[in-house]
């Protein structure tokens, strides 16, 4: 499996993990290279941060792990600051997705920063910045309506069909009190690669 | 910079911006000094070198008069320049030519000035494009043409006029918020000074409109409507309050223009949601033509092709202005042959748009009759998605005609049709009406459970077709190996050119039978408007290659049913050909 990091070292996937968990946590990173406005709803999703619904009838209700369902499919969200009720909803691009499996489904890659089998990824598709995502409950893959793409999410959501060329950028999570809470900031450029 | 350098990987963008910049100034000044500004009468009567509208004149015909290339001589076609525009997705718009200078935009909104003759470089535009915008159909279509002025509308809902000698941006006009998913594919249609556009953005819940731009200031002048508002006429035919603020009718294609009747002709997209009992009533003006006084905006006329539309039969293409025989009668006629896979044959009159005939053009098996008065459809409700359904029809979502322009030969009275035959799709309509949420999607089918698949026994699904519309009757069919995505161009020399399909041809037809002349296997597949030109007594014929967007998603879906896995290399390439001796 390939790394998908932006930078040129030959770090892990692994190690970026630890190190952007351990740096957010530090404050020393603003929760993602592209969140450049000081604006709390435009910021990326924050170390700490919890889920609410980003659409639907639940929209802005917060996303307990008991609403989803094994083995999907997804829920999309945004992060929200717990203390201060502020949600992320500032950008489009902080859009979330949450999927939920059996930890044993998982790819290896895939379980790092994935606790009790919950994962979770930027909802911008890498090709066209789309964000409505279709669920394929049988072979349990995300489809993005706009160009086909497919991405699994079981597997650090590796592109299975193109055009996209680029995995879904993956947001670690940690269970804190029984929530889940974001671990530290996105992996992989969020947004898509036409602009 | 650095954002913009990161979307094209390839070295070639890299070394086209450094080398041109944002906006750069021009390569070769002095080849733009004596540009010819292009104007209502030139706009009227077109040169047969030039190339100044979307299809080569209002009347939409992609007709060049030029013969100088001809059935005998087409064998020897070859490429006499080539220019990669180091962009990946759909290229779809064809170039524009006006006396020697060539104008051709790409996906993502750029725009490249050439000279014509030796593709060198003049100047090129590129559009920095908000990072969150929705690529949701990843192309541009092309520019438009008035005075020293050229006009793109963009992907994030601007209108920018750059000056045609050195691309500097002259103004540029926000017309809608991309934020909202209204943004713009379509080349301008200019007429009388005026910029028009419209919207795209049907799968997410717009509310379709054509706008009008003053050409030289860019202050909007008029906006109309493809949804009535309460109190207009047709609101009455949506049932439920409040659908028809985000109703659909996106205007995905330039329109075409009547001057003697002030009118100019467009086509509307399909209601939103998709599914016929999420919107009740007629729903106009979704799936139809409507006639727009270029002055006012003013809605003079309308024929809706399929009342209540719920197939996703976009009737996006604006028809052709033909005049036919029909009864013994000369017809100024509007002919389109439609998404929803017949071919339509309509009048043009002042404040009218009255039903001649129509018939299918490939099998049709939703329609059950045509009113032979109102050219009003009936259907087999058995065969229409709805709510909570799994429905399979024909043709497919994508229907008999997608919006690849058909062309009309007046030398032949041919109509040449690029068809998609024995296509057909499964829809399945999700358990309730989805709730409007800007910038979503809101289409009410769940689209993982979507399936595209070839009539079984079929052994082909693109087609070209040419049809006698005095007659009524078929003349010729070519049949493709695979899709067929092709615009149609077609010349006084008797030929018809067209690609479209996987294969990555780009073929040369006898206008006449159908025979294929001529054929070049481009850097890949061609789903580009072609033209033709001329520039010192050499006639040439050019076309943009750059497969993607519907074309590659057919494809997909395609191979998921049929268990193949056609890969077709992106990619855009400007390609110009001219007879060699």
């Amino acid at each position: 499996m390939q790394s998908r990091t932006a930078c040129a070292c030959k770090c892990s996937r692994r190690d970026l993990l630890k190190a952007a968990a351990g740096a957010a946590a530090l404050g020393l990173v603003p929760g993602g290279a592209a969140a450049q406005s000081t604006d709390p709803r435009s910021l990326r999703p924050q170390v700490g941060d919890r889920f609410v619904f980003s659409s639907g009838p639940r929209k802005g209700i917060v996303v307990a792990p008991g609403d989803l369902a094994l083995g999907g499919p997804h829920v999309t969200a945004f992060a929200q600051h717990p203390a201060s009720g502020v949600t992320r909803d500032g950008s489009r691009l902080n859009e979330v997705l949450l999927v939920r499996f059996d930890s044993k489904d998982l790819t290896e890659a895939a379980r790092a920063n994935a606790p009790h089998g919950y994962v979770a990824f930027s909802a911008i598709c890498t090709h066209g910045a789309c964000s409505d995502w279709g669920w394929d409950g049988e072979r349990k893959v995300l489809r993005c309506p706009c160009h086909e793409s497919e991405f699994d999410p079981k597997d650090d959501a590796r592109v299975l069909v193109g055009p996209a060329t680029r995995r879904l950028p993956r947001l670690p999570l940690k269970a804190e009190d029984g929530a889940l809470v974001v671990a530290g900031a996105f992996i992989g450029r969020v947004g898509g690669d036409l602009t | 910079m650095h954002t913009k350098l990161r979307q094209h990987c390839s070295a070639m963008a890299v070394i086209a911006a450094a080398f041109a910049g944002f906006n750069a100034p021009p390569v070769t000044a002095q080849s733009m000094s004596n540009y010819s500004a292009v104007t209502d009468a030139r706009l009227l009567k077109p040169e047969p070198q030039n190339w100044l509208h979307y299809r080569g004149n209002f009347e939409g015909w992609g007709y060049s008069s030029l013969d100088k290339i001809d059935t005998q001589n087409v064998r020897r076609l070859q490429p006499v320049w080539t220019l990669s525009t180091g962009v990946v997705e759909g290229h779809q718009a064809p170039p524009f030519v006006n006396n020697g200078i060539m104008f051709v935009s790409t996906p993502g909104n750029q725009v490249l000035a050439l000279n014509a003759k030796t593709g060198d470089l003049i100047w090129r535009y590129k559009r920095e494009l908000p990072e969150d915008v929705v690529q949701s159909h990843p192309t541009n279509r092309g520019i438009g043409l008035y005075e020293d002025k050229v006009f793109l509308a963009t992907l994030d809902a601007f209108v920018v006029a750059l000056d045609a000698k050195t691309g500097k941006v002259l103004w540029e006009t926000r017309v809608d918020d991309y934020k909202r998913a209204y943004y713009f594919t379509l080349a301008p249609l200019i007429a009388k000074g005026k910029v028009m556009v419209g919207t795209s953005g049907g799968e997410f819940g717009i509310r379709g409109y054509v706008a009008a731009l003053d050409a030289n200031t860019g202050k909007e002048v008029w906006r109309t409507y493809t949804i009535p508002a309460p109190g207009d006429p047709g609101h009455d035919s949506w049932q439920v309050a409040d659908q028809w603020k985000t109703g659909g009718g996106s205007v995905w294609i330039t329109g075409h223009y009547d001057p003697k009747l002030n009118l100019a002709y467009w086509g509307t997209g399909n209601p939103g949601p998709w599914l016929g009992d999420m919107h009740p009533g007629d729903s106009l003006y979704t799936a139809s033509v409507i006639a727009l006084d270029v002055d006012t905006g003013k809605l003079r006329a309308y024929h809706q092709y399929t009342p209540n539309e719920g197939w996703d039969w976009d009737e996006v293409s604006a028809p052709l202005l033909i005049e036919y025989r029909r009864n013994g009668r000369n017809i100024p006629g509007l002919v389109h042959p439609g998404r929803n896979g017949y071919l339509w044959l309509l009048e043009r009159q002042q404040d009218a748009i009255k039903f001649i005939d129509a018939k299918p053009f490939v099998k049709q098996e939703v329609f059950t009759a045509i009113d032979p008065v109102t050219g009003r459809p009936s259907w087999d409700e058995s065969k229409k998605p709805a709510t909570g359904k799994t429905v399979t029809f024909c043709p497919s979502h994508w229907g008999g005609k997608d919006w690849p322009p058909a062309a009309w030969n007046p030398k032949t009275r041919l109509l040449y049709v690029p068809a998609q035959e024995n296509l057909c799709s499964t829809l399945k309509g999700e358990e309730k009406r989805p709730t409007y949420e800007a910038g979503k999607r809101f289409v009410g089918t769940d689209a993982a459970a979507t399936r595209v698949f070839r009539r079984e026994g079929a052994k082909h699904i693109g087609e070209l077709q040419a049809w006698n519309l005095d007659t009524g009757k078929k003349v010729w069919t070519f049949e493709y190996p695979h899709i067929n995505w092709g615009p149609v161009l077609t010349t006084g020399g008797g030929l018809v050119f067209a690609g479209g399909s996987s294969d990555r041809m780009f073929r040369a037809f006898d206008a006449k039978t159908g025979k294929v002349l001529w054929e070049f296997k481009a850097n890949s597949g061609i789903t580009a408007v072609p033209i033709s030109y001329m520039v010192d007594g050499v006639q040439y014929i050019a076309v943009q290659a750059g497969w993607g967007v519907d074309a590659q998603k057919m494809i997909t879906r395609l191979d998921q049913t049929m268990k193949t896995n056609t890969h077709v290399p992106q990619g855009g390439v400007i390609w110009v050909f001219a007879v060699k001796d």
